[in-house]
């Protein structure tokens, strides 16, 4: 086995120093060495967003970056974004209006959508379908997911 | 993935150590959005992948009115799109980084590494010819500049040798009345590989063009520079007429390929629809500068 390096990142908010192999994705890190199985595997190609999460608060596909590349920044993954047993206002606004079914796309959307928000509190329908056009979703038609986004946005602002 | 060893220099001279030092076997990695899949893939299986993010050369984004634009290799669309000095000067590469994949990709990939990918249809590839972009080189015997137009020699290989790093894209300033434009054909709204991409810079003074470069995407094993069409266009009235003709010689300079994306004569047809429409587009925004 390869030497594994040593890295130091934060992960919703909290300093996490972990050991990896270079040639594991951050996905793969998250996952198998961290236990962090919210985040989602699907094509491993960057076309579906299962896997995104945040990096500085940007949307990256995880599948897509390598462990070691996580070095010195900020990841938020979807096992931060409810706030104790309180869920985040997208994930309850995605649990009301149906937004999921079987479920694989959600963490990428929620992370998305959070993104999006982060940026512009109150988005248009056209910037809420732009901002998740990099995740893919094969069970709902969209329609919910756009829904409960706008919904979220509305109730917080 | 196959096993690697990572290194992240955080100077251009280790990086050319290390990329000169393991030669074919080191790669350098900015987004990793071509390279992770095709490692993936086995298509391409460096033993040191080089982080190139580190080197402050290589993520820099600075623009001077007289000097005109360094780009990174390495800054990510992200950088380019949300640059309101960019999107002033540069409409048409803002365009071009802004619909490479999706939001998830363009925080990552960079128009370095879309350089470097070599892929015929690179999106950003052909507005950087538009703008007479010039790729600078740094290896172990020191450094060199080459066209963008003359970076990619056949698909998914450059002009890059063992050792060299791509460090920056040099962009002349944009001329008064000038200006840029990218657009591409695919058969969806977002996320998707052009079928055809058009790039086209352009100056008028009055009604005369005095200025043009078209670059021509996924319409031959590389990416083009329409040189008969620009030069056509210069010293004329920019009119329909002249439009028409540049569309017309940008078509006979084509040589595209059916594939899953579309026919040759698909593609051919859709090379003299963009080659008008980027004008115009470029056209319209020259007459604002």
């Amino acid at each position: 086995m390869a030497k594994r390096t040593l890295v130091e990142t934060v992960i919703n908010n909290e300093p996490v120093e972990l050991l990896c192999e270079p040639r594991q994705s951050l996905l793969e890190v998250l996952r198998d060495e961290l236990h962090m199985t919210g985040t989602k595997e699907g094509c491993l190609t960057g076309d579906c967003g299962a896997c995104t999460i945040l990096v500085d608060g940007r949307p990256v596909c995880s599948c897509l970056m390598l462990g070691v590349e996580a070095q010195g920044h900020k990841l938020e993954t979807i096992e931060g974004l409810a706030t104790g047993a309180e869920l985040h206002p997208l994930q309850r606004k995605f649990l009301e209006h149906a937004s999921l079914q079987c479920g694989i796309c959600t963490p990428g959307f929620l992370m998305s959508a959070k993104a999006l928000l982060d940026k512009i509190p109150r988005p248009t329908e056209a910037e809420v379908r732009y901002h998740l056009a990099g995740n893919l979703c094969r069970c709902t038609g969209y329609d919910k997911i756009v829904r409960a986004v706008l919904d979220a946005a509305r109730e917080s602002g | 993935m196959h096993e690697i060893h990572y290194e992240a220099p955080t100077s251009l001279e280790q990086a050319v150590g290390i990329l000169a030092k393991h030669g074919d076997s080191a790669r350098p990695i900015c987004g990793g959005t071509d390279l992770l899949i095709q490692m993936r893939a086995g298509v391409r299986r460096p033993h040191y992948v080089v982080d190139v993010k580190h080197i402050a050369a290589l993520t820099g984004i600075a623009f001077d009115p007289k000097s005109g634009l360094r780009l990174g290799a390495a800054a990510p669309c992200i950088e380019i799109f949300e640059n309101a000095t960019l999107r002033r000067h540069y409409p048409g590469l803002v365009e071009a980084a802004h619909l490479i994949g999706s939001l998830q990709i363009q925080s990552r990939a960079s128009v370095g590494g879309n350089l470097c990918n070599g892929s015929p249809a690179a999106d950003t590839t052909p507005a950087l010819i538009a703008l007479g972009a010039v790729a600078r080189l740094v290896g172990p015997k020191g450094e060199r500049q080459v066209k963008v137009e003359e970076f990619v020699v056949s698909p998914g290989r450059t002009v890059i040798q063992p050792g060299e790093l791509l460090v920056e894209l040099l962009i002349p300033p944009p001329p008064p009345h000038s200006a840029d434009a990218y657009i591409r054909f695919i058969p969806r709204n977002e996320m998707d590989i052009a079928v055809v991409g058009i790039g086209a810079a352009i100056t008028l003074e009055g009604d005369r063009c005095t200025a043009a470069r078209i670059g021509m995407g996924a319409v031959a094993p590389t990416p083009l520079f329409a040189a008969k069409a620009s030069q056509a266009l210069v010293g004329k009235k920019f009119d329909a007429v002249a439009i028409e003709n540049a569309a017309q010689l940008a078509i006979e300079q084509a040589s595209p390929i059916d594939d899953m994306r579309g026919t040759a004569e698909f593609r051919r047809h859709l090379v003299g629809v963009l080659t008008r429409r980027t004008l115009e587009r470029a056209a319209e925004r020259a007459r604002r500068n």
